[in-house]
């Protein structure tokens, strides 16, 4: 990454605009970057964001989640770091499609597959002593 | 950013128009006030989403733990006033198909009096 911003902030909901105003500020630093994918890293950050301060909540005030975005030539790059107790992604649990009665059960269960659905890429690695969701939005080549 | 919350009743309905965003940090204030209208036998809820610039998935969760609670009631809730980033959203969710009319307005509503 040629470029690229770190934020530290407390596991605390109300970081939440914050942390998406200051992605979407630096994601709109380059031109080609259209404005639905910057709509679509906004969500995606915010879910990990949002993930993470919930992964920190039995974890002391100190500890903090950290946020690196970097903008390369061709892709945005958006890591979020918990020091939560970690969780094994391949363990989630199925939730089926809205429109099944039993689906309505559940109130959460859109995080992650929404991420899936609006990076480009994403990699989730945990382990017990947090975990690091890395998403990747491409930049298109400039005309 | 905050999420502002203006009551009205209309129609038998209460109308709830939303302005801000609706995430982890705002959404416990919408739930509350859903849950406080239900309670007190307000169970027919229109959401107007119009102002609202964004909703992730804890805001999704609200929107469907108010969906329950209204019809467990005998009630409804409807949401009016998708922006096009809201809209992608609840079709990539699935919500469209159970919770988004295509209604702009309250007044779209069936059995709403346009004044």
């Amino acid at each position: 990454m040629t470029k690229g911003i770190t934020l530290e902030i407390p596991a605390k909901a109300e970081y939440l605009s914050l942390v998406r105003a200051v992605v979407v500020s630096a994601a709109g630093l380059d031109p080609a970057v259209e404005d639905q994918r910057i709509e679509d890293l906004r969500l995606a950050v915010s879910e990990a964001t949002t993930n993470a301060i919930r992964a920190h909540a039995n974890l002391g005030s100190d500890e903090r989640i950290t946020i690196r975005c970097g903008l390369g030539d061709d892709r945005i790059e958006v890591e979020v770091q918990d020091r939560g107790p970690g969780f094994n992604p391949e363990e989630l649990k199925e939730v089926g499609p809205l429109n099944e009665p039993e689906r309505l059960q559940y109130e959460g269960g859109f995080g992650i597959p929404l991420m899936r659905v609006l990076a480009d890429e994403i990699q989730i690695d945990s382990a017990d002593e947090g975990t690091t969701v890395q998403l990747v939005v491409y930049i298109p080549p400039s005309s | 950013m905050m999420l502002g919350i203006t009551q009205k009743d209309k129609d038998g309905w209460v109308v709830l128009e939303l302005s801000g965003e609706i995430d982890m940090a705002t959404g416990p204030k919408l739930r509350q006030t859903i849950v406080h209208r239900v309670q007190d036998g307000d169970t027919k809820i229109v959401l107007d989403l119009s102002g609202v610039d964004f909703v992730d998935s804890t805001g999704l969760g609200v929107l469907i733990g108010g969906l329950k609670r209204t019809r467990s009631h005998g009630g409804d809730l409807r949401c009016v006033g998708l922006t096009e980033p809201l809209k992608e959203m609840f079709k990539l969710t699935g919500l469209d198909a159970i919770l988004s009319k295509e209604n702009k307005t309250p007044e779209d509503i069936e059995g709403f009096s346009h004044d």
